[in-house]
Order: structure tokens, then sequence, then C-alpha cells
């Protein structure tokens, strides 16, 4: 039997992973894919928890975040779209318009 | 022993996977091995009895976010974005604040002690099938949670397009 | 409601009209509001006299000002027979002065905005004078100093008038200033500022002393003397008169009611009405009568010499309010009230015919480019010439009677200073009547000395100034005739009137005493008209060649004992040196700028090194925010 911490110290490094490209990579696509990878870290551990405390409320959150996140795409995607158009740019580095 | 086995192929996999994806400079490749993570992702919801968890994880990520970044990625001129650099100059920064941080968090989940288990044990439900327990839970105690997430989606659909229509010029 | 509330508030009605709607409806229909008003309060005024002459006392609250735990205050009204008076003297000079405005404004572009401030006037000098406590009194007072600043400073596109405004209102805080410390104090020590327990309790705190400032103070002579500043500066003594002569800037009628014969009695009615207090310090006393006699002798010398026709008349008027603290001061407070009612009809009516004679002039107010008016305005001749005689003491008109009792008062009256008051009362009286008709026989006698178009202007004035005229002339004569004493077989019924409220004066003398003191002040007075008519029919060099011969004395009074010099030595100047130097060189520019302008400059200064923080880079805030997650953890870990 894989013990529960193994599954949390998984989604612990995947999460990790996702910070590290959302930190550090330019294109701003790449840095989406990113914040995928966080919830699917923070998926992985509520149904992990689901399992293991025999209890479905996990699962439940796990496909109101696939939800949030089908939203969340939609919405950022749309976001880069208007920005390209605009900045004709995808690297975030590029962008500095809240500069103080 | 077979489980860790399953167990050990499935998160290294997942590991690879992940590192692959922040790590190409193509970024359809990086989709591509997303694409790849979210199955390993899937199977390992299977391995923790999550059957509808890992059906839907396939079906909206794989099936709808993957294409939807696939779509968007057209616009971007792919040969130019080969040749720049891939990280911000910082990033020795960002991996320090990270490796840091992923130091601390695997040090507390050791420590972690999991709380009293519920009624939803494995018999229970093999008896009443994962779906329906699921489903029956969404539609009485998370009702108006869900409600609410049926009006997050249908905003997500009108400002995605409010958001990405061409602005027609006004006289 | 009693109808003695419609005295004050219908000018104020009026005045709001004309404010309100003055300048776009009434224009020049304006004056029909405030006379008519004014009238009215006339009306209620003499039905208010007959009710308190058969002895009837209203002292009544109609309205809770402001009551603040100990401290309660009400606007309410003491109609006894002091008021009443003080009512009759002001509703009447009102009335009169409203109507003469109708021919002395005509045409000016202000026409509305002058009857508003007259009938506001009105309104703030009749709740001083009705007034059952010494806030609503203050009110007034304050009142009336601000509608004296709107109206000297009347025509404000004049530099010297808004000067004057702003003068006359400075001077006056000055007095103010202790009127209201008085108040206080009379708070403090009786707990009530109304009227009348303030009155009966006067007498307990007779003896008792106060420390102040490290010294033991008679208590009543610290509280009377500071009610005195207040007078001081209202009524333009010494040494606060300097705003009055140049107050003159303002329109003749303003001259006339609130120069003459109102505003600045209110300080005399002040120390009749606070005659209990006064009478228990002998000090307070003795202080206002050497002020009054003081200031009479000195505005009278100063008044011999000007050529202002308006100013000589100004001058006269301090001198004559000081006659009035001059029998104040020596106890003879029904004297000093019969004076200030007699005064206002001559006062009044001086200055109207010094605004007929203006008007006829051109705006004229030189006396050296007079001359010879007698025969183009033969009534402002006749009725300037018997407020004349009146003001000069002649026998028979009304200032006759009230100086002669004034000078009687002071002769016999128990005051340590009497005898001295008397004789510089006595000096006055001469001095005032050569002055006086100094002024008439260069006016209207000999040639005119004016140019050939002033000459060819001269006319008399219309009958809305006439009628005054002549209506306040009646008075002038004949207002002193309820006052003559016993000795001429009259019955004094003014002093009569006003003892419940006042007392009745003490005389020590035998009647041989007093024939002496009435002959003295009758040939004071004659004195100085055949003097004058000696100096300016007869032989006109005389004074010329006396102005050279006492050059240095000359100088002196014709440029007023160099007061105004000295204050702006002592007072004005070091105060704008400071205020240019100090407040706004230090205070302002290097304390108060500094905070003000160091701290929006510090907060810059470090924005704008914060702002280096803001990069614009998203990474960079989102790197910044893990960092602070990872502190945090870090923190909770190793707690």
């Amino acid at each position: 039997m894989v013990p529960l911490n193994w599954y949390l110290m998984l989604s612990a490094v995947v999460f990790m992973i996702g910070v590290f490209g959302f930190l550090t990579r330019r294109n701003i696509i790449i840095m989406f894919m990113s914040i995928e990878l966080l919830l699917n870290a923070v998926n992985i551990s509520l149904v992990a928890f689901s399992h293991y405390l025999q209890d479905m409320r996990g699962q439940i959150l796990a496909v109101f975040i696939i939800t949030v996140a089908a939203a969340e795409a939609a919405i950022g995607l749309a976001i880069i779209i208007a920005l390209f158009r605009n900045k004709d740019t995808v690297h975030a580095d590029e962008m500095s318009e809240m500069k103080g | 022993m077979l489980s860790e086995l399953f167990f050990g192929y499935y998160a290294s996999a997942i590991v690879i996977f992940s590192l692959l994806v922040v790590t190409r400079s193509n970024p359809v490749h990086s989709v591509m091995w997303m694409l790849l993570l979210f199955f390993h992702i899937a199977g390992l919801y299977l391995f923790l009895n999550a059957e509808f968890v890992a059906a839907i994880q396939i079906i909206v990520y794989a099936g709808a976010i993957l294409v939807l970044f696939l779509f968007i990625l057209l616009f971007l001129n792919l040969r130019e974005e080969l040749k720049v650099k891939r990280f911000i100059g910082a990033w020795p920064a960002g991996l320090f604040v990270t490796t840091a941080l992923l130091v601390i968090v695997l040090s507390v989940v050791r420590s972690f002690v999991p709380g009293p288990a519920g009624k939803y044990s494995i018999e229970f439900i093999k008896q009443e099938t994962h779906t329906k327990a699921l489903g029956k839970l969404l539609y009485t105690d998370y009702l108006f949670p869900f409600e609410i997430a049926s009006l997050v989606l249908l905003v997500a659909i009108i400002g995605a397009i409010v958001l990405a229509k061409r602005k027609t010029r006004s006289k | 409601m009693n109808n003695y509330l419609l005295i004050p508030f219908l000018p104020l009605a009026a005045f709001l009209i004309n404010i309100l709607f003055g300048r776009k409806y009434l224009k020049d229909n304006a004056h029909w509001v405030s006379i008519l008003a004014v009238a009215g309060s006339w009306v209620v005024t003499v039905i208010t006299l007959l009710d308190v002459l058969s002895g009837k006392v209203v002292n009544e609250d109609i309205y809770s000002w402001i009551v603040s735990g100990e401290f309660k205050v009400s606007v309410g009204f003491l109609i006894d027979q002091l008021t009443a008076v003080m009512l009759v003297v002001v509703t009447t000079c009102s009335a009169l002065i409203h109507i003469y405005s109708v021919g002395y404004m005509q045409g000016d572009k202000g026409y509305y905005r002058f009857f508003a401030y007259l009938s506001l006037f009105t309104f703030c000098m009749l709740m001083l004078v009705m007034a059952n406590n010494f806030l609503q009194l203050y009110f007034g007072w304050e009142g009336v100093g601000l509608c004296s600043y709107f109206l000297i400073g009347y025509y404000f596109d004049k530099k010297p008038a808004s000067d004057a405004g702003k003068k006359a209102f400075i001077v006056n805080r000055f007095g103010d200033f202790g009127f209201g410390l008085g108040i206080i104090m009379i708070f403090l020590t009786f707990g009530t500022v109304y009227y009348e327990p303030v009155f009966s309790q006067a007498k307990v705190f007779a003896v008792q002393t106060i420390n102040f400032l490290g010294y033991d103070v008679h208590l009543m002579t610290l509280i009377a003397l500071l009610l005195f500043c207040g007078s001081i500066g209202k009524s333009a003594q010494m040494p606060l008169h300097v705003w009055l002569p140049d107050a003159m800037e303002g329109p003749t009628p303003v001259s006339a009611l609130i120069h003459a014969a109102t505003m600045v009695t209110a300080g005399v009615f002040l120390v009749a009405r606070c005659s209990p207090i006064f009478s228990l310090s002998e000090t307070a006393l003795m202080i206002v009568a050497l002020t009054g006699a003081i200031t009479s002798l000195f505005a009278a010398t100063i008044g011999l010499v000007q050529n202002d026709i308006k100013r000589i008349i100004a001058y006269s008027t301090i001198s004559q309010l000081g006659y009035m603290f001059l029998a104040a001061g020596v106890g003879a407070y029904t004297a000093g009230m019969f004076h200030l009612y007699t005064h206002a009809f001559f006062k009044a009516l001086l200055f109207l015919c010094a605004g007929s004679v203006m008007h006829a002039m051109s705006g004229e107010l030189d006396l050296q480019k007079m001359g010879g008016l007698k025969k183009y305005m033969p009534i402002t001749y006749w009725t300037m010439l018997f407020a004349s005689l009146s003001i000069a003491g002649v026998p028979g008109f009304a200032g006759f009677f009230s100086k002669d009792e004034i000078l009687w008062l002071a002769y016999s009256g128990q005051s340590p200073v009497g005898k001295f008051v008397w004789a510089i009362g006595t000096v006055v009286a001469f001095l005032t009547a050569f002055y006086s008709f100094r002024l008439i026989f260069l006016t209207f006698h000999g040639k005119f000395r004016g140019t050939y178009e002033q000459e060819h202007h001269l006319h008399e004035s219309p009958k809305a100034m006439t009628i005054p005229l002549i209506i306040l002339c009646i008075g002038a004569v004949a207002s002193g005739w309820i006052g003559i004493p016993h000795l001429l077989g009259g019955g004094e019924h003014f002093t009569e009137f006003l003892t419940p409220v006042l007392g009745h004066p003490e005389a020590h003398g035998t009647h041989a005493e007093e024939w002496l003191v009435m002959a003295i002040s009758i040939i004071a007075g004659f004195s100085g008209v055949g003097l004058a008519a000696l100096f300016y029919l007869v032989k006109t060099d005389i004074p010329v060649m006396l102005a050279q011969k006492f050059n240095a004395t000359y100088k002196v009074l014709w440029n007023k004992y160099y007061v105004d010099e000295l204050y702006s030595f002592i007072i004005v100047r070091p105060t704008i040196w400071t205020a240019k130097n100090i407040l706004i060189g230090v205070t302002d520019a290097k304390i108060i700028e500094a905070i003000v302008n160091g701290i929006p400059k510090g907060i810059g200064e470090f924005s704008r090194i914060l702002r280096k923080v803001q990069t614009g880079l998203l990474q960079r805030y989102a790197a910044i925010m893990a960092l602070g997650v990872l502190i945090i953890m870090a923190v909770m870990l190793l707690r």
C-alpha cells in the first residue's frame, strides 16, 4: 500500500515545478501552462486525500477545480489574444505597463 | 510491492513530464508533453479509485484546454520563438525560491497525520458505483456551489468573447 | 405674541427682503420696504413707551438660545424705562434717517444694499438695547459693529473708505476683547449672564477681591473696567477714539445714524445698564469720569482747527460722548442718558445738515471752500443753526438742559473728581460753542469761496431730505423740555422716569450754587459763540494770525495730537513688521510651510525610492510574493 505522504510529496514537487515555470519562463503561454500544473498538483493531493480519508469531498473539490481551470484557461487565453494584438509580443518581461 | 512500482512509474513520469513542460523552448512541444502528463495524472486517479475525476481529467484537460492552448499557439511566430531566450535573466532566483519552498513543504509533509476516515470506503463505493455516489453528493449537499460553477462558466464564455473580440472602430 | 417683538424683527425682515430681492427686483424701490419696517417699529415703540409710562416692565425669554451645562442663555427681551428711552431714540432717528437717505442716496448703484444694511443695523441696535442678558447684548454689540464696518466701507471702491472700515473694526476689537472678558468674569462670578440676577446679587460681591496676575483686585472694579473697555471702543473714547473721525468716509446718513445718534452711544447705554455694578466701585467710576472728561476736552480742542465739515462734527461727537461718560462717572447716569437722548437729535441733525451741504456742494467737505450758503439753502441753514444753538448750550434749547444737568451734578455730586471734571466740562462747553459756530459762520456766512461751477450748482436739498431736517430740528429744540430742572420751574420728568432703573442722582448744593453753575455754563456758551463771531465774521484775520503765532500748538491740534502717528509707530507698524518678518517670514515660510511642504516632499522622496520596486514586470511581483510565502512558512516552521 502506497502511503498518503508519497502522493502529497508528488503533489508538492509538481506544484513547485509549476511555480518555477511561472516565475522564470518568458513566454506567457508557458506561464499559463505552469498555472495548469499548479492546479493539477492540487488536484492530485485532493484526490489522494479523498481516497485515504474515504471522503468524497476531495473529489468534488477536484471537479470544481477542473471547472474553474477551464474557465480560467478560456479567459486567460482571451487576454493573451488581446494582449498580443496590442503589444505584438507574448513575452512577459517585455511588458511593463504597471511600472510605477 | 506492485502498487509501489506502479506509483513509482507514474510519479517519476509525472515529475519528468512536468519538468519538460516548463523547460521546452518550443511551446508546441510543451503542450504535447503536457498531454502525456495529463494522461498519467488520469492514470494516477484511476489508481486512487476516482474513475469519474480521471474521465473528466482527460475530457476537459486533454480534450478542451490543451486544444485551446494549441489554438492560441497558432498566433505565434514559432520560428522566432525558438531563437529567443526561454527564461528571464533572474531565473536562478526563481529556482532558489522554488527549491527553498519545496524543501520546507517536503519537510512538513512528512509529519502529516491524516484524520479519521469517512463513510465512503472502497466497499461502499463499489456497492454504490463511484459516479452515482459523487453525483448524489454534487446534486444535494453541493448543489449551490455547483450552480455557481455553472455561472462561472457562463461568465467565462462571455468574458472570453468580449476580450478576444476585434474592436470595431466607431466613428 | 407680544407686539413689542415687532420692534426688532420688522427691520430684520426688511433687511432679508432687501438683501435677497433688492438687486434684481426692488432696485430703486428698495427704500419702501425699509422705511415701512422702521416706521412700523417706531409706531410699536410709541405704544410700548406708553405701556412703560403706565408702569409696565417686560422681562421675558422667547427662545432658548444656548444651553450648555450650567450655562443657559435665551433670546429674551427686557423693556424697562432705560430700554424705552433707547428705543425711542433709535427708532426715531432711524426712521428719519431712512427717509433722508431716499433723497441723499438717490441714484447710487448700491441703493438696495445701503437700505439693507441700514435695516440690519437698526435690528442689531434694537437687539442690543432690548436684550435681557449680556450675551444677547454682546450679539447686538458685535452686530452693530459689523454693520458699521459695512457702511463705513460702503464706497468700498474708494481706498480711504475701505481702510476706514477696517480701522473701525480693528480698533473696536481692542475694546470688545475687554468687554468679552468682562462677560466671562460676570459668568464666573454670578454663574449667569442675565441682567436681573446679576444686578440683584452684585451687592453680595461688593467687597470681594480676586487674585489677578498676583495682585488682589477688587472684583467689581475689575468687571466694571472690563465692561468699560467695550464702551471705550464702541463710543470712541480715549485712547480708542481714532476710528470715529475716519469713519466719516461712509455716507452721511450713516454718520448721522451710527456714528452720532445711536451706535456710538451704546457704550454709554452699557455703563448706564450696568450701573448697579459700576456704582459698587468708586475706582471704576472715577476712571469713567476722567476718561470722559479728558476725551471731551481732547476732542474739542482738535475740533477747533479742523477744516473738514464732517470731521469737526465727528470730534464734536467724541467730545459729547465724553460728556456722557463724565456724567455716568460722577454717578449721574440719568443725566448721561438725558444728554444721550438730546444729543441724538441735535447731532443727527448736524450731520444731516452737513450731508445737505455736501449734496449742494457736490461732495465738497472743506470749510475753506464754502461760505455764504445761507441764501441758497435757507432750510438747511436754519435747522443747522438751531442744532448748533442746542449743542452750544444756549438756554431754552435741548442741549442746554442736559448739559447743565451734567455740570451741576458733577459739581455737586460726591465723586472725588467731581469739581475737576466740572471745570473741564465748562471749558469744553466753551470750546463746543466756539467750534460749532465757527462751522456755521464759515459755511453759511461771508462770501462763497468755492469754484464758479460749485456756486452755479448750489441749491436747496429735495423734500425727502429737508423734512427729516425739520422734524429733527423740533427734537433738537424741544426734546430737552421734558427734563427742565426744578430750579427753572420744570418737572425733571426725564430723571423721574429713569429713577426706577438708574436711581436718583444725589446733589449736595445750595440753590445759589446751582444758579452759579448754570450761569457759568451759559457764559461759557455765549462767549464761545461770541468769540467765533468775532473771529470769523468781524475780524477774519485773527485766526490766521493766531495760527501763525502759536504755530506749534496749531500744528499739534491740526494733526490731532499725533495720536494716529503714535499708534502707527507703536502698534500698527510693529504689528505689520511682525506679521511680515516673523509670521510670514519665519512662522509661515520656515515652520508651517516647511511642515506642510516637507511631509509631502518626504513622502515623495520615499516613494521615488519605493517606486523602483514597481518594475511592472509580472514575474518580479510573483517572485516577491513567493518569497513572502517562503518567509511566512519558514517563520511558522521555526517557531
